[in-house]
């Protein structure tokens, strides 16, 4: 196990910058997923930490040592990439001993550690296979056997996941977050599927524009979004945005006039958020309900049944569309016109810099 | 099984243009009987039409002529009479005894011999060593490779320049080094090695591309984990590399037996098979024998005895290479 630091890592290809000035420190035996959309940068840094992309400036420590000149082998760490990278030639077991014999590990030892691998990956029957002989999700399991038998210090994970099909990935990522409980090694894993990171991370660095957004636990990340783009990058459906001007205080909290007219009490504290004569106000589809009662009205254009709830897409008076739930069992049908109410405590505004105020 | 037929609008249906769809399956059995073969010998026949063109180039262009060349070597024929007598086996017995058809055969297997491994090896490492996105790369590509697109008339002349006695370059070298020059085309025991050399200069970029094209498939992640697998460069050679690269070796020295067992216009304007018959190759020979010496059958049969020898050499090296294939397990 080792913990992993970087310390103003900054990456340049030319004269443009990809990577700014970039510090993180990862915890040893945590389980780190950088989130982001494609070309974030996400998989640079981690390119970076496996010392497979020289670094421009800045430092990278593995359990505390200077890696930034190591080779990529000498830096204790293994790497599952995303099309597998098996050695087309060799056996299952020959592509697991590979890197153990390059470092004159004892015959004995490298059968081991492939037995256990092989055991705990259900590889077993397939050691004699090449890979071209085996399923996308066999050849997977078999690069992070690969992996595993190198009893690495951290291992890094770059969209490992994202070649497999929706079922073979749900059970990948299940078997990963128990290897994650089994071997309490350092895991660093890239991404840009929310659900991987929401499910597997036990911290989530959010990137974007080779910056990080936000950094913090998953249910962090979904509850308090530090930014605009962080609310609308995490969670699904996507979180609704509504222009909103700010009015008279009510109750310490900020109440905001949207563009149709209608007002919308916030549990945004008044002395948190800057007084900026536009904002947005932010609220999740599961926080925004029917409601005849409500004031702010609608009509329901499209209605998603997904058994365990009801999504329902909303036209507002003012032409903006919003996603709100119902009942899994709830009659609403397309062209009716339905209240939303907002569940105070669940709005969040976003000042005109990106910057979220969230209810206290 | 049921198969669905698309219609266009008949007569009658409510839309005029509309697709209507039969299943097969819901007909009488007796018009599926006879509406099935009738389909699928016109599809037979059709389908055959689109290979009919390359069967009959094949046939005039490869399969008359190798017939034809078989037949000629069983007979003796006098080009100038049109006379022509079956002799059976005749001229390959004569072949047998013949001092300079076996002298012919020994030069053909050294020449392909000395090439075949070197146009392996150095184009390997040519492509190994130009293997590169930059200027200096695709230069000494264009370079290497531009030596291919000159004719043999060129090429020979240009080193008979550089072999010549005394004046040319390589006597020069020597003369500089403080040794005596030498013309090897004129010595028995260096023409066929210098018609080699002359040979690997000349089409070396063939195999050089064959080599770049295959390296460039790898995969570049596969070096990344073989990077991270801890392996240097020779073992990401030797354990990476060279494994991925069998297919193309084998295509490459299969191409290779082929051509240079085909070896007459180097030793025809650099030595003209000399000296003392030391460079003649076998298809030197064949040319000697069918249009010097208007002998014809004996020339065929030569051919025949070729044709022979290169099927066994390429059936060797495929034997060769598939049970290299087999032995690493490898699945095609």
């Amino acid at each position: 196990m080792a913990g992993i630091q970087l310390v103003g890592v900054n990456k340049r290809y030319g004269g443009t910058e990809i990577i700014p000035e970039f510090n993180l420190e990862i915890e040893s035996g945590e389980f780190l997923v950088f989130l982001g959309p494609s070309g974030c940068g996400k998989s640079t840094l981690l390119r970076m930490i496996a010392g497979l992309e020289p670094v421009s400036a800045g430092q990278i420590r593995i359990g505390g040592q200077d890696v930034t000149a190591s080779a990529p082998g000498e830096r204790d760490l293994a790497m599952v990439f995303q099309h597998y990278a098996l050695y087309p030639h060799m056996t299952v077991r020959e592509n697991m001993a590979f890197g153990l014999r390059n470092v004159n590990v004892p015959a004995a030892e490298i059968d081991r550690r492939i037995t256990e691998a092989a055991r705990m990956l259900e590889l077993e029957g397939m050691l004699a296979r090449k890979p071209i002989q085996l399923s996308g999700g066999q050849r997977q399991r078999v690069a992070i056997g690969r992996a595993v038998v190198k009893e690495p210090g951290a291992f890094l994970f770059d969209e490992p996941l994202s070649n497999l099909d929706a079922a073979l990935r749900n059970r990948t990522r299940v078997e990963l977050a128990r290897l994650h409980q089994r071997l309490k090694t350092t895991m660093v894993f890239v991404t840009h599927d929310q659900v991987e990171a929401m499910t597997l991370a036990s911290r989530i660095v959010v990137m974007n524009r080779g910056r990080i957004e936000q950094m913090g636990t998953p249910i962090e990340i979904y509850r308090k979004p530090a930014t605009r783009f962080v609310a609308g990058f995490i969670g699904s459906p996507a979180m609704n945005f509504i222009d909103a001007i700010p009015v008279a205080a009510e109750a310490d909290c900020i109440k905001v006039r949207l563009a149709d007219g209608t007002e919308l009490q916030t549990g945004v504290p008044t002395q948190a958020a800057r007084k900026d004569a536009k904002l947005v106000a932010g609220v999740r589809a599961e926080s925004l309900t029917l409601d005849d009662a409500s004031p702010v009205r609608g009509r329901a254009d499209v209605i998603e049944r997904l058994g365990e709830r009801t999504l329902v897409y909303v036209t507002l008076s003012n032409g903006h569309s919003v996603v709100a739930q119902a009942h899994r069992e709830s009659p609403v049908a397309s062209g009716d016109l339905v209240g939303l109410h907002f569940e105070p405590e669940h709005v969040h505004l976003f000042d005109e810099a990106g910057l979220a105020w969230h209810a206290a | 099984m049921c198969i669905c037929l698309m219609k266009p609008g008949l007569p009658g249906m409510p839309h005029k243009g509309a697709a209507m769809t039969t299943t097969l399956s819901a007909l009488p059995a007796a018009a599926r009987a006879s509406s099935q073969p009738k389909v699928k010998g016109v599809q037979h026949w059709s389908n055959a039409l689109f290979v009919l063109p390359f069967v009959l180039v094949y046939i005039a262009l490869l399969v008359v002529p190798v017939v034809t060349g078989l037949w000629l070597s069983l007979n003796d024929v006098d080009v100038l009479s049109g006379d022509r007598a079956f002799i059976g086996l005749a001229n390959f017995a004569r072949l047998w005894h013949d001092d300079i058809f076996r002298g012919a055969i020994r030069n053909t297997f050294l020449f392909v011999l000395m090439t075949t491994p070197a146009f392996v090896a150095l184009g390997l490492a040519l492509a190994l060593a130009l293997n590169r996105q930059d200027r200096v790369g695709t230069a000494l590509r264009t370079i290497f490779f531009g030596s291919s697109v000159l004719s043999v008339t060129i090429v020979t002349l240009v080193w008979r320049l550089v072999f010549m006695t005394d004046k040319g370059l390589l006597a020069n070298v020597m003369h500089s080094l403080g040794l005596a020059s030498i013309n090897p085309l004129t010595s028995s025991a260096l023409a066929l090695p210098a018609i080699a050399l002359v040979t690997v200069w000349w089409i070396i970029g063939l195999p050089m591309m064959l080599f770049l094209a295959a390296l460039q498939q790898i995969p570049e992640e596969i070096y990344e984990a073989a990077a991270m697998d801890n392996a240097g460069r020779w073992r990401t050679f030797w354990s990476i590399t060279l494994p991925q690269l069998r297919k193309t070796v084998a295509l490459v020295a299969i191409i290779e037996v082929i051509l240079q067992f085909q070896l007459f216009g180097q030793a025809q304007l650099m030595t003209n098979g000399g000296p003392n018959n030391s460079s003649r190759p076998l298809v030197q020979f064949i040319y000697e024998a069918g249009f010097q010496q208007w002998a014809l059958g004996y020339s065929a049969a030569a051919a025949q005895v070729l044709f022979g020898l290169m099927l066994i050499g390429v059936a060797l090296q495929m034997w060769i290479s598939k049970r290299g294939q087999t032995q690493s397990g490898e699945s095609t």
